[in-house]
């Protein structure tokens, strides 16, 4: 075995003048960088991804995280990512995999478009003063309203309405599962979910024990490996999602490595401890739009038409035909997730090369289902780099119900985006099911922090409303027209349906 | 007993009705002129029994936990989608993706069965879904099986179609696969691992054979005559190289 000939990424430095060798930073660097020398700290940089936890742990500030100089010369053709990825598959042969959204620099569209205010001829609405409606409804709607007179001579709806997930505001939380995240960390996100009133997603993996007592604030899901699905976990949560596909990894199934299978989560997903958790690219039981409705009524049947069944799809170039099947194919939501979507682990070639942005999706689906006439058989929630309140009501106006937050929630948790999730090493007790990291993350602690960020976001949104003057989120949904595109060009701004500023 | 006349009943009102029967406490039921209606059993709990009378639909048994479901003829496609536990016996052919993520119970097929059967079946300590097939299968028998039991007897069918198809065992990385014949390694995944039966894996077989053939009055020692192969996955986990970290 030779030295690899991979160049470290980043420097671990520690200034030995100002360090007391207090070792905490051994303890906390999930990827053994640090070890104890007898009088100081070794260092070995080769293994350090630029996760930060030892430099906010560190009570002197003696350490400092630097990229690396020496790093291959300056190319705009052959950059780091290419050459280092040559030489790791030159030593191994191996596919090279990634955590999180893609890195790279394409365009995001969110930042090409510019939101509505009023001015003199509007009022705008202040939100301090004037109530604002951020509660969204999930699910299929009727095409028209019936109603009657009750025997008090009121009128009384008829129509006999849809099951719906009732969110407090337009979001909710990305399907994360246990074994791609920690069980703290899914019971972070749960326990957010019931204080703000939105919804959190099990993910494939199963719904632990311990995150039942939140059942009411839960999506299941139903993926191609099928892990813990039986009758009491379809009927234990508000709704019931297929997942397809993932905007990091559209077309490829999932792998989740032996590494992060202990016994709990062997028991959880029903496999044995230490084997990779497969989940089969396709369903294999959905071949066609007709075979997918088959298993959506199955879930139906399974759950005797008391949830709406959502389909969770990448986003990819021909989503809008797609989703306009899956709408007929009879779902009640239709999750979309980006191109820049995270990932627990995906190979970077797919990640960075395959699918579209959500942006240029969900205007496509909107209008393909509006022009068919059936956008309200089902709502649309996007998914897959919302960064902000403002991606947020960007997504809305140009058609989402709501939108699913995963890098955001796993940010206040103390995740950096260091993109090292897939090798189960994470020091912040996230992406990792090492129980001497998991144990950092104290569920209440980072619970309050999450809670934190929506308030502030749905404080956002109503501003922004307020600056619209409207005073309901239901007035911004799909309304492109309080939207404007700088610097797109013209067949772009036609896809997303929206006027060039000054226009 | 109960006996629905399922004629010209649509699958939605006879599942309600079924499950209203259920819930009752209703614990044998008689389907009768059944003809192709979808997701008979799905989502079912308890100990009833179903005896169906004609061809059913797919999904029967889906998600099913507990029930026993017996059908008289021909299934088709997809029976026993991620059941949980009971038991679906088949008395004629049935179609493609059985079993499909089965996580529990016995699915017993008298005759011939079609492709992607027994696909990620699971199993966990007292959890361990079984299904034995009478007679041939198609492709992708046991794709990416993770857990539990397939047994193929091939005892009857034409000898046009080989007793299992291509792609057997595929990206198996747990559970075991039992083959009354001989297997072509060049058919099966490159995760999967032949050997011949020990003492112990005789034992096994006879047992769940045992309750085979009293489903459809067959002898197990005439089953047991022929030599057997086991399938089992060569590594737990399959994929560990593909990747470069
Ligand atoms: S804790 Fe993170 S930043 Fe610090 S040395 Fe370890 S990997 Fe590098
Ligand atoms: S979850 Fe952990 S490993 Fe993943 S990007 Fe965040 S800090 Fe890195």
């Amino acid at each position: 075995m030779f030295k690899s000939l991979a160049v470290p990424e980043f420097l671990a430095k520690i200034d030995p003048v100002k360090c007391i060798r207090c070792k905490r930073c051994i303890q906390n660097c999930g990827w053994s960088v640090y070890s104890w020398g007898g009088d100081k700290v070794l260092i070995d940089t080769f293994k350090c991804v630029k996760c930060l936890r030892c430099y906010h742990y560190c009570p002197e500030e003696a350490i400092t995280i630097e990229d690396n100089p020496v790093i291959y010369r300056n190319n705009a053709n052959w950059g780091y990512n290419h050459i280092r990825n040559i030489k790791r598959q030159a030593e191994t042969g191996g596919i090279p995999l990634t955590g999180m959204g893609s890195d790279l620099p394409y365009p995001i569209l969110f930042d090409h478009l510019l939101i509505d205010a009023c001015q003199v001829t509007n009022p705008s609405i202040d939100p301090l003063r004037e109530p604002m409606e951020l509660r969204t409804y999930l699910g299929k709607k009727p095409a028209r309203l019936e109603f009657d007179k009750g025997p008090d001579g009121k009128l009384r709806l008829k129509t006999k309405m849809p099951p719906q997930i009732k969110l407090e505001m337009p979001f909710i939380f990305a399907p994360m599962s246990y074994g791609s995240i920690s069980l703290n960390a899914q019971k972070t996100i749960a326990m957010a979910a019931k204080e703000l009133g939105i919804v959190m997603n099990t993910g494939e993996g199963g719904l632990h024990e311990e995150i039942y007592p939140y059942r009411s604030n839960v999506i299941v899901q139903v993926a191609s490996g099928r892990f813990g699905v039986n009758p009491d976990y379809l009927n234990a949560g508000v709704a019931v999602e297929i997942k397809i596909g993932q905007g990091a990894k559209p077309g490829i199934g999932g792998h989740l490595p032996g590494e992060k299978i202990p016994l709990d989560i062997a028991k959880t997903r029903m496999i044995p401890v230490g084997t990779d958790a497969l989940s089969p690219a396709p369903q294999h039981d959905i071949y066609s739009i007709e075979d997918l409705r088959q298993l959506i009524y199955a879930l139906k049947e399974a759950t005797n038409y008391t949830k709406p069944v959502s389909v969770k799809i990448a986003a990819v170039h021909n989503v809008a035909a797609i989703a306009s099947g899956i709408v007929r194919a009879g779902a009640d939501i239709v999750y979309i997730d980006g191109f820049r979507g995270g990932t627990g682990a995906a190979p970077v070639i797919i990640r960075d090369h395959l699918g579209i942005p959500i942006e240029h999706a969900i205007a496509a689906v909107d209008d393909r289902l509006r022009q068919e006439g059936i956008r309200n058989e089902a709502s649309i929630i996007a998914a897959g780099g919302i960064r902000s309140s403002a991606d947020a009501a960007k997504a809305i106006a140009l058609g989402a119900d709501a939108v699913a937050l995963g890098t955001s929630a796993l940010i206040t948790m103390g995740c950096t985006v260091c993109g090292k999730c897939y090798t189960g090493n994470c020091s912040w007790g996230i992406t990792t099911q090492r129980p001497e990291l998991t144990v950092r993350l104290d569920p209440e602690v980072y619970a309050e922090r999450l809670i934190n960020l929506i308030h502030a976001w749905s404080h956002e949104l109503k501003e922004i409303l307020g600056a619209l003057g409207v005073n309901a989120i239901e007035s911004l949904r799909g309304s492109r027209e309080r939207l404007r595109g700088v610097g797109l060009d013209s067949q772009t701004l036609d896809i997303l349906g929206v006027k060039p500023a000054g226009r | 007993m109960l006996t629905i006349d399922a004629k010209g009943i649509y699958y939605r009102d006879l599942n309600n009705k079924v499950r209203e029967a259920v819930a009752k406490g209703e614990k044998e039921i008689f389907l009768k002129n059944i003809n192709g209606q979808y997701y008979i059993g799905d989502g079912l709990r308890g100990d009833v029994k179903i005896t169906i009378e004609g061809v059913p639909g797919n999904d029967l048994a889906a998600f099913m936990d507990g029930p026993t479901i017996i059908i008289k003829n021909n299934a088709q496609d997809n029976i026993a989608n991620t059941m949980n536990s009971g038991k679906v016996i088949v008395h004629g052919d049935a179609g493609d993706v059985l079993g499909y993520g089965m996580r529990g119970g016995k699915l017993h097929i008298r005759g011939n069965v079609g492709y992607r059967v027994g696909i990620h079946m699971k199993g966990y300590k007292k959890q361990n879904p079984i299904i034995i097939a009478g007679g041939k299968a198609g492709d992708f028998f046991g794709e990416y099986m993770a857990g539990g039991v397939l047994i193929l007897l091939g005892l009857d069918g034409d000898n046009k179609r080989p007793l299992v198809g291509d792609y057997l065992g595929t990206g198996m990385h747990g559970g075991v696969i039992f083959i009354r014949g001989d297997v072509d390694k060049k058919g099966c995944g490159a995760e999967v691992g032949i050997t011949d039966l020990n003492e112990e894996d005789k034992k096994f077989l006879k047992e769940h054979l045992e309750d085979y053939c009293k489903d459809f009055n067959l002898k197990t020692e005439d089953i047991m005559k022929s030599g057997f192969k086991k399938l089992t996955p060569a590594s737990l986990r399959p994929y560990g190289n593909l990747y470069a970290y």
